[in-house]
């Protein structure tokens, strides 16, 4: 295993699930209720210093039990390396706490990942959709079971009957 | 008459807590709301920005953003890895080769195909070129929303030779779509390496007359200098990338530390600021210019002269065009790789470039079969927004302008 994800794996016995590394890639699989601790640890341990925030991003799996992932890298300036942290939510119970109080940059990517999957971040300054309309009522518009054309919203629009009028 | 008393009596009021105020009149300060935008010729697309002023200082701003979203993450789960590259030109529309240049790099990590080695310098050479286009559209942008017009007019004509080039190079100007996944579309020709050349004498004094126009003008110093700070830790924490990391004094450029194409094999310096203000930010672009110069010239002297210009893997890279014409079996595989698409081993992979802007980025989850699962662009221009209301606080309304230019944003990146 890579020596970062063992470092984790050490410091963290319980919250970590599984490290994968493939085309040179690290990403570490940890559970929900040790991410926050886990990004903690991350930023501020120095053999870790992983002080950038490169992405924050969700894939939805509809026909797992946990349906969705939420995915963190994080960068290194110091070390040049980078980690990818994953964790998984369950559809009834959407809620991950958020990072935004160790990396600001989380703010907008988590308003990003709650506006297209719905997956709501605990102690988020400002959750709130931010690439759709506030009032967007048709549900959230990455997840598989959204279809490609959306649920048809547009088809509700009153317009002005211009040919009428004259 | 009654009426312009009722409203001085709004306007001047008495501090309960201090009782000596009473006779004197106290002027009242009120928090104004300010909504700046959706469409402001400074804002660079449709951005709305709703500021809380206090007098004329930002105490508070609202970033209103996805006027432009069209959905392309969700329009690539449904096509196949060849058909998305389109798409990326309209992501950032001002930069659309290296948009190409970037989400063909992380195909090819997926794929894990390796590109020829003259295609890498071919795709070197234009993604500099694009570099600059990006850089002297910022410049003359830029200037012109603090109040130099006149930079503007040379830095479009420079932009124009360049944009010609492209225009012989892959028939258009802007929404390119000249590189492939695992090579580009065709070869230079002669004319366009003459082309180049011609470029690589005359453009470097021209960047010498851009800085005469900016570097002693002293609106544009009182307009950038001290502007809009940011420390290292603070940009780095905010995720920003490029020149508006490495105006903060981070040495972070992937073309150096994560390097791809040609670069490991050209001598290059990353410049990097002191103070993390507009100014900083400015100078590093106009230096990385310089670079890309030099990256350019490296890469002419250095190029093999010929060879193909497309990794030979047929399973995912396209045939040559002059056989899809003329040979069944090229004309099936190009129809089927756009079709159907190759079979993506299930994975994922993030790949990052280091674009003019920043660091752009595309996650790529593949479950195997043609089509991605999930696709994420990282986008430079969306992660820099996060950090406007942290850099406007205590700023002048015409400082938020010089802010959002200072990231270089264009909208339809930043809501893809």
């Amino acid at each position: 295993m890579h020596p970062l994800a063992e470092a984790i794996q050490a410091r963290f016995p319980d919250g970590f699930l599984s490290a994968q590394e493939w085309r040179g890639d690290l990403a570490v699989t940890v559970k929900r209720e040790a991410l926050h601790a886990i990004g903690r640890f991350l930023k501020d341990d120095p053999a870790m210093a992983c002080d950038y925030i490169v992405l924050v991003s969700s894939v939805d799996w509809p026909d797992e039990e946990e349906r969705f992932e939420v995915v963190y890298e994080v960068y290194s300036i110091r070390h040049r390396h980078r980690i990818r942290v994953k964790t998984r939510v369950p559809e009834h119970d959407c809620y991950v706490d958020s990072l935004t109080d160790i990396w600001p940059g989380a703010n907008f990517m988590e308003r990003e990942v709650f506006d297209m999957m719905g997956i709501r971040f605990n102690n988020h300054p400002d959750m709130r959709r931010i690439l759709m309309p506030d009032d967007f009522p048709e549900g959230y518009p990455l997840r598989k079971d959204f279809p490609l054309q959306g649920k048809g919203w547009r088809d509700t629009f009153d317009f002005l009957n211009e040919g009428a009028a004259s | 008459m009654a009426h312009l008393e009722d409203q001085r009596e709004t306007i001047y009021k008495v501090d309960p807590a201090h009782p000596e105020t009473r006779d004197l009149p106290i002027l009242r300060t009120e928090e104004l709301l300010l909504n700046m935008g959706p469409q402001h010729p400074a804002t660079h697309g449709v951005l709305k920005v709703i500021l809380d002023l206090e007098g004329e200082r930002i105490t508070k701003s609202t970033v209103v953003m996805g006027f432009l979203h069209r959905g392309v993450e969700k329009l690539a789960e449904y096509g196949t890895y060849h058909q998305f590259i389109p798409h990326t030109d309209r992501l950032d529309y001002v930069c659309a080769m290296y948009n190409n240049f970037a989400y063909c790099r992380a195909v090819e990590k997926l794929m894990n195909v390796t590109v020829p080695e003259r295609a890498e310098y071919l795709r070197t050479i234009v993604a500099e070129v694009q570099r600059i286009i990006g850089h002297l559209f910022w410049l003359g942008t830029q200037a012109l929303d603090i109040g130099a017009m006149t930079v503007f007019f040379y830095t479009f004509r420079d932009r124009e030779i360049l944009l010609d080039w492209f225009d012989e190079l892959c028939g258009a100007r802007l929404t390119t779509s000249w590189y492939r996944i695992g090579g580009v579309e065709r070869d230079f020709t002669a004319s366009l390496e003459t082309k180049i050349r011609d470029f690589l004498a005359y453009f470097p004094p021209k960047i010498d007359e851009y800085v005469v126009f900016l570097e002693k003008n002293r609106i544009w110093l009182a307009r950038t200098v001290g502007v809009a700070v940011i420390s290292a830790e603070d940009a780095l924490g905010y995720g920003l990338s490029g020149p508006t990391l490495r105006g903060s004094g981070v040495d972070y450029d992937l073309r150096k530390y994560e390097s791809y194409g040609a670069y490991p094999k050209c001598e290059f310096s990353v410049p990097v600021g002191k103070n993390g203000d507009t100014y900083d930010r400015y100078w590093i672009r106009i230096e990385e210019m310089r670079e890309s110069i030099k990256i350019i010239r490296q890469c002419m002297d250095q190029m093999p002269k010929e060879g193909p210009v497309m990794a030979d893997v047929p399973s995912v890279t396209l045939p040559p065009k002059d056989r899809v014409f003329t040979n069944l079996e090229s004309m099936i595989q190009q129809f089927k790789l756009f079709s159907q698409g190759f079979d993506a081993p299930p994975g994922e992979i993030y790949c990052g470039t280091e674009a003019h802007k920043g660091e752009l980025g595309f996650y790529i989850v593949s479950t195997g079969g043609g089509n991605p699962y999930r696709l994420k662009i990282r986008s430079p221009s969306f992660i820099h927004m996060g950090a406007f209301d942290y850099m406007a606080k205590g700023y002048m309304i015409a400082d938020a302008v010089t802010i959002f230019g200072s990231y270089d944003i264009v909208m339809g990146e930043c809501d893809r």
